[in-house]
């Protein structure tokens, strides 16, 4: 359908984001059990499962349509290097303000995403993601009626915790626009909207959003975007992560559940 | 008869008699509704030959049920004879609560859950903050999360008959 540079560059892409979702979907998985009160608990469970299901998505148009490996050998038999994902997804649950202002600023970002490859000139993309928008719609929706009620209806503390966790998180929230090299053969084919082009949607989205709830958007100027993930550098995390991962995977890869 | 989503046009008998034998395969979350009235069965093809092909779409991209359904169609249509049937499960057809049959709803309902609304298209969520409790019909309620038990609920608290329910969320 596409020449061999554009097909490599889609499997890139589609690579990029599959590992995205797949991790933090463990991440978000990790508040199971351990939720500030039972509703988040559920929530957080509820959405790590629903990533994990776009992952999986995004990893079987890999295998159904591109040619790898089936979704389970190349979600579990990777090494870190071979993984593309941003920092942000990677970084441990932290303390609950973290993860929420984590979830907050990229399921926006997932939200245009979605949005924009539901148009994509890539059918089987199109496809997934007209599917995929649907369950996103929810996410956001649990993000902003509690990062909103943190910033307005809490005390102090909790503005202030919002405020400092988006401080952090910011910086590494932009790694996820982090352009690749052959960028520009998928947005000539019109499989995706630059990387430029959904940043600046998102940040504009964002910034009046947060705006209305009194809180305010690290200036970007002043702002050191942290990348690598894209080219496979990775934060010390993820390591670890993997080997929790894959623990029971590895003990017999051939085994049927 | 069940004919709910087959694709335009008369079913011949034997097609029905095989969207008949789906309608017995319950969804495993909610076991009193069955796939067809879910609207997740989207194609039933017969070839000359005698091959089954059934395709179906997921309620949601990260459905734990998903392979059991498949495994429980296929089983059914089977069981009418066909030696060869193959169910497919692709995002074709996106489904959405608005695929969920009158009957579906109804049986939703009784099963103490709060039906979806139907929209058009793109479901407004604000509206969950006052979903109709689905025992004593009060809107004076409140959505506690939009997650639930299951991918597909999410949680409320009626003021008036201060119960907690459950709705099949607008998706």
């Amino acid at each position: 359908m596409f020449d061999p540079k554009t097909t490599a560059a889609l499997k890139k892409m589609l690579l990029v984001h599959a590992d995205d979702h797949l991790i933090l979907g463990h991440r978000n998985s990790e508040w199971t059990g351990l939720g500030p009160i039972l509703e988040e608990d559920i929530a957080f469970s509820s959405i790590a499962q629903d990533k994990i299901g776009h992952a999986l998505g995004l990893y079987s148009i890999l295998h159904e349509h591109l040619g790898e490996a089936d979704p389970d050998t190349v979600a579990f038999m990777r090494n870190e290097q071979e993984f593309f994902c941003a920092q942000l997804v990677e970084h441990p649950i932290g303390a609950y303000d973290f993860s929420l202002m984590r979830h907050f600023l990229f399921d926006h970002a997932a939200q245009f995403r979605f949005d924009a490859w539901s148009l994509s000139a890539y059918e089987p993309l199109a496809k997934l993601s007209r599917k995929i928008k649907g369950e996103i719609k929810y996410h956001v929706f649990h993000a902003d009626s509690w990062v909103r009620q943190l910033a307005t209806e809490g005390n102090e503390e909790s503005k202030a915790r919002m405020q400092s966790a988006l401080n952090e998180v910011f910086p590494l929230a932009l790694g996820l626009f982090e352009s690749m090299e052959s960028e520009a053969l998928l947005t000539a084919a019109g499989i995706t909207p630059s990387e430029n082009e959904l940043r600046e949607k998102w940040l504009a989205h964002i910034d009046g959003l947060l705006t209305k709830w009194g809180l305010k958007l690290p200036d970007l100027r002043a702002t050191q975007a942290i990348l690598g993930g894209r080219q496979g550098y990775h934060t010390k995390y993820l390591q670890p992560l993997l080997e929790e991962m894959t623990e029971v995977f590895r003990v017999d890869p051939s085994a049927e559940w | 008869m069940v004919v709910a989503n087959s694709p335009a046009g008369t079913p011949t008998p034997e097609i029905s008699r095989i969207w008949d034998a789906i309608a017995e395969v319950m969804d495993p979350e909610i076991p009193v509704l069955s796939v067809v009235d879910l609207g997740i069965i989207t194609d039933v093809e017969l070839q000359p030959n005698g091959e089954v092909t059934v395709r179906m779409t997921p309620t949601f991209s990260g459905c734990p049920a998903i392979r059991l359904m498949e495994k429980q169609v296929k089983d059914a249509v089977e069981a009418l004879g066909y030696a060869q049937v193959d169910v497919a499960t692709n995002f074709d057809t996106t489904w959405s609560s608005n695929r969920i049959s009158d009957k579906g709803r109804e049986i939703i309902k009784n099963f103490g859950l709060a039906p979806p609304p139907k929209y058009k298209d793109q479901p407004d969520l604000n509206l969950l903050q006052h979903t109709a409790c689905p025992h004593c019909n009060s809107e004076n309620t409140t959505m506690k999360t939009p997650f639930g038990p299951t991918l597909c609920r999410s949680m409320h608290y009626c003021y008036d008959c201060l119960q907690a329910f459950e709705q099949f969320k607008p998706i």
